[in-house]
């Protein structure tokens, strides 16, 4: 019989060491081949699958004692599941966490890429639902297999095709696939279109892990990174009509929030570690307040 | 150029347990020829159909093919990568259920684009022209480009995988029962149909069949299949006007009478 | 005005609190204790212990107190502690023949030796609602047996003997079986890596898969040759002491099912087998088990693939309820990013739709006036 007393003792960072170096392994190999997913032995996290667990364990064995972490889900350091992924590795690794970007060695993030250009050194881990880019054309994995080995991809664009006959344009707006290294076809994880160009020659490391699909894949940093489309229907990311309402930024990705129940609604920066640094540099939005003012 | 075969099998056998699929098969084809196989269904016709194609692997024997550079490659032997180009650039497989063979739930126009997107083509308004060129070469209207083959009758269905195989200008292509599961009119039609392309664009094919009448219509060459074995094998208008075999005479006969 | 959605720490930590409240229910009644979970609720603590693959009555126990008694989040409880004890190393392949067996029944044969043992069983109870059980009422020591000491044979070595069973596969020397919890899946699977996945699928699952075997999905014909519930020694290799000792005994249920098969070329005619082997006593989960294992060995027999439960990849890929409660669930996190690029998709072809509309609109206004 186990009792209480000793159970609950975990190594640095949660995942023991073994395991830490079959990660590392499936990472390095994931850099090696831009784009290839890497197979790897996931494990049951003390998160739900599908809440993270790909990231985290990326996350987990990479991160070193002297790291600063910052975590982001949807772009905001502040929503539940970032907060909750923040404080399990200051639990169990006791790292420096951080929210600004410029100051983090580790990203871990959850649909977006932050808006400040990541550098060299740092690496940026994103948690991935569902990496095989052509699942929903082919739900099995034995085929998809061969379709990446044979570099297959016409079925891809098959989808691109029947947007535009359908819609007149390419309706994918997040997940938006991209060719990696003139190679392997990507999913970029659920991230909005808009931020695929960020992932193009990024100075940073990027890491995706997958765990309830047991997957591995990296872009290296410098690599070529192209979303896949027509010649004559070029691929374009999102434009908002409005700067941000709190700090004036454009060219940003935004959220809307909703005002009232009479339509009221404005929108305002979705990555709010940038909102902020530019609120208190003195930019204010439409509807923003001057952080000197707010301060008195 | 047609001094020589297109596709050259040598004593092709398929064994399945105990039970034999086809054996011994040997067979040469030249380009722009067409040649049937014929026989009752379980005479092994199918099964040599698809070992030849690729699509089985035969136990014995090899199957040739002439590349575009002129040189035999034996297809057992080639690559994956290579095998699965050649048969959405040089091949094209129709199949009798053309569920088979198309992408249900995608529009007309991306089921024939796709070999095109496969090779690398990344125009959109050139695929949809050629998709659209193709559609009115198969009798099918323009207007129904962006349907979904769910939404067509049999009949067109067939001729949209046909189109779907032909869109890479293919030099061979195999067909499994075509007019199968269709209505006589119907079929008359699309024999025409298939006639007439393989006419102007100068295909090989290779043509299983029960029906003598398709053999009569589509086919030079014919051979007759039983227990797994050619048992006849000639000119179509030979076989069919001066059948040697007792067997291809009561094939013949049995046709006649009805 | 707008108000950042901030303060999520101190949310979460809220909510915590009054889970624990939740959990913790009535003051005024004693806290359950894990000794009774163990005791009493046997059955819950085996599935538990079953597909979390972690044999500790305790901690499964403890697990399921603190969940709740929800039986999924228990065994992903214990499945997240499992996943992080150091492998010592690999025991020795359990013998289900030498187990000390306390319910063996088969359906094959009336009588055989060893005989019918029904051990501690719902079967043949009536499913009424017992109201003594609302008391602490006295409960009858039940009643013993000397047993003899010989192993009780097998009911498929029974038929081996016979050779009207299939062999099973020769054990080479070298072959290791593989692990699933420590090499990530690569599909077509071998059969350790399968049964390894249904011993610990979710039972509703392989359940509702078995059942449909039944009804006609992949029909297999199958006889529940034996089932046997006992306790079996684990042995371990010592390398220093040149022989295995036992480090202990484990509670698990066998299911050997019995399958028709015309035959092959290959082959003659004879019987092949399903199999089931969970922890603790689930009569249910060992039965569905060897029924979908069963189904999911079609290709090996040359059996056309037709069925949901005969299809590895779809079978092996939704049963683990740890990864499908998971992502089902998932869908709770905030998604309003992904929203947000859809709503703008969404606006604009509306706008163009609206604009091909009055564009028609006025155009067909313009040919009535004229």
């Amino acid at each position: 019989m186990t009792s209480a007393g000793n159970l609950a003792t975990y190594n640095f960072a949660y995942l023991d060491e073994q395991t830490k170096r079959m990660i590392r392994r499936a990472i390095l190999k994931a850099i090696a081949i831009p784009g290839y997913q890497v197979p790897f032995a996931s494990r049951e996290m003390p998160m739900p699958y599908g809440w993270g667990t790909g990231g985290v364990q990326v996350t987990a064995s990479i991160l070193g004692p002297d790291d600063t972490l910052k975590v982001i889900d949807q772009g905001a350091d502040d929503t539940t599941n970032a907060v909750s992924i923040r404080a399990f590795f200051q639990k169990v690794a006791n790292v420096k966490v951080t929210t600004k970007t410029g100051e983090a060695t580790v990203i871990q993030t959850r649909h977006r890429i932050p808006e400040e250009p990541l550098t060299e050194g740092q690496v940026l881990v994103y948690q991935v639902p569902i990496p095989e880019p052509l699942r929903f054309l082919e739900p099995r994995e034995t085929e998809t297999r061969k379709m990446h080995a044979l570099e297959e991809y016409g079925l891809m664009h098959v989808k691109l095709y029947e947007d535009i006959a359908r819609n007149g344009h390419i309706a994918t707006t997040y997940a938006y696939p991209v060719k990696v290294g003139e190679r392997y076809v990507m999913d970029p994880s659920p991230i909005p279109k808009f931020d695929n160009p960020k992932m193009h020659r990024s100075q940073a490391l990027q890491l995706f892990g997958a765990g309830r699909e047991k997957r591995i894949y990296a872009i290296p940093p410098h690599t070529e990174v192209v979303s896949l489309d027509f010649e004559d229907y070029p691929f374009e990311i999102q434009k908002f009509e409005k700067p941000c309402a709190l700090c004036g930024a454009e060219n940003v990705y935004l959220d809307e929030v909703v005002l009232d129940d009479k339509g009221g609604r404005m929108f305002v920066c979705s990555d709010t570690d940038h909102c902020e640094d530019r609120r208190n540099a003195g930019h204010v939005g439409e509807l923003g307040v001057a952080q000197t003012e707010a301060a008195e | 150029m047609n001094s020589q075969p297109l596709l050259k099998v040598s004593d092709l056998s398929k064994f399945y347990g105990g039970r034999i699929g086809c054996t011994k098969v040997s067979f040469d084809l030249w380009p722009g020829e067409v040649l049937a196989i014929v026989g009752e269904s379980g005479s092994g016709k199918t099964t040599l159909l698809n070992c030849v194609s690729t699509r089985l692997t035969a136990d014995v024997g090899s199957v040739e093919y002439r590349m575009r550079d002129g040189q035999f490659r034996n297809l057992a032997t080639m690559a994956e990568a290579e095998r699965r180009f050649l048969m959405r650039t040089d091949w094209g497989f129709v199949h009798q259920n053309p569920a088979d063979g198309l992408r249900m739930t995608v529009s007309a126009g991306a089921n024939v684009g796709e070999r095109l997107m496969a090779i690398g083509d990344r125009h959109y308004g050139q695929i949809r022209e050629t998709a659209g060129d193709w559609l009115s070469r198969v009798e099918i209207g323009l207007d129904r480009i962006d349907d979904q083959p769910r939404a067509f009758s049999g009949g067109m269905r067939q001729r949209l995988q046909i189109a779907r195989n032909l869109v890479t200008a293919p030099r061979l292509v195999f067909m499994d029962e075509p007019t199968g599961g269709l209505d006589v009119s119907v079929q008359a039609r699309l024999l025409d149909l298939i006639r007439g392309l393989v006419q102007d664009l100068g295909l090989a094919a290779i043509v299983v069949t029960h029906d003598l009448a398709v053999a009569r219509l589509l086919s030079h060459r014919m051979m007759v299949m039983k227990d797994g074995q050619v048992i006849e094998h000639g000119l179509t208008d030979r076989v069919l006007d001066d059948p040697r075999e007792p067997y291809t005479q009561l094939l013949v006969s049995s046709i006649l009478q009805v | 005005m707008y108000v950042a959605v901030k303060g999520g720490e101190a949310a979460i930590s809220n909510a915590h609190r009054l889970l624990a409240d939740r959990r913790r229910g009535d003051r005024n009644l004693p806290a359950i204790s894990v000794e009774q979970i163990v005791a009493q609720l046997a059955l819950s603590v085996d599935r538990i212990m079953a597909e979390a693959s972690l044999y500790d009555k305790t901690l499964a126990a403890l697990a399921m107190r603190q969940a709740r008694g929800d039986m999924i989040e228990a065994i992903f409880i214990l499945r997240a502690y499992r996943t992080t004890l150091p492998r010592f190393g690999y025991s020795n392949p359990i013998n289900t023949g030498e187990m000390l067996v306390e319910r063996r029944i088969s359906a094959t044969y009336k009588d055989l030796p060893g005989g019918q043992l029904l051990g501690p069983t719902f079967d043949y109870t009536h499913r009424l609602l017992d109201p003594d059980l609302l008391n602490d009422s006295p409960v009858e020591e039940p009643i013993t047996a000397e047993t003899g000491h010989e192993p009780i044979m097998r009911v498929a070595d029974i038929l081996a003997g016979e050779s009207l069973i299939e062999m099973e596969e020769p054990g080479e020397e070298e072959t290791t079986p593989g692990d699933i919890t420590r090499e990530p899946l690569e599909f077509p699977l071998g059969r350790d890596e399968r049964l390894q996945a249904l011993a610990r699928g979710d039972e509703g699952f392989l359940l509702a898969l078995g059942y449909s075997t039944q009804r006609g999905y992949a029909r297999s014909h199958p006889f529940a040759g034996e089932i046997r519930i006992g306790l079996v020694d684990v042995e371990v290799d010592i390398p220093e002491l040149g022989f295995a000792v036992s480090i202990g005994k484990v509670q698990i249920t066998e299911c050997q099912m019995v399958n028709q098969f015309k035959g092959s070329a290959k082959q003659p005619p004879q019987f092949t087998r399903g199999y089931g082997l969970v922890f603790g006593q689930s009569e249910r989960k060992a039965m569905a088990m060897s029924l979908v294992d069963r189904a999911l060995r079609a290709s090996e027999f040359g059996e056309d693939i037709t069925a949901p439960a005969q299809d590895e990849e779809f079978v092996i890929s939704h049963s683990d309820n740890v990864q499908a409660t998971g992502f089902v669930e998932h869908l709770k996190l905030p998604h309003y990013v992904d929203f947000q690029a859809e709503l703008d998709l969404v606006r604009r072809m509306r706008a163009e739709y609206e604009a091909t509309q009055t564009g028609t609109a006025t155009t067909e206004h313009k040919e009535a006036a004229e």
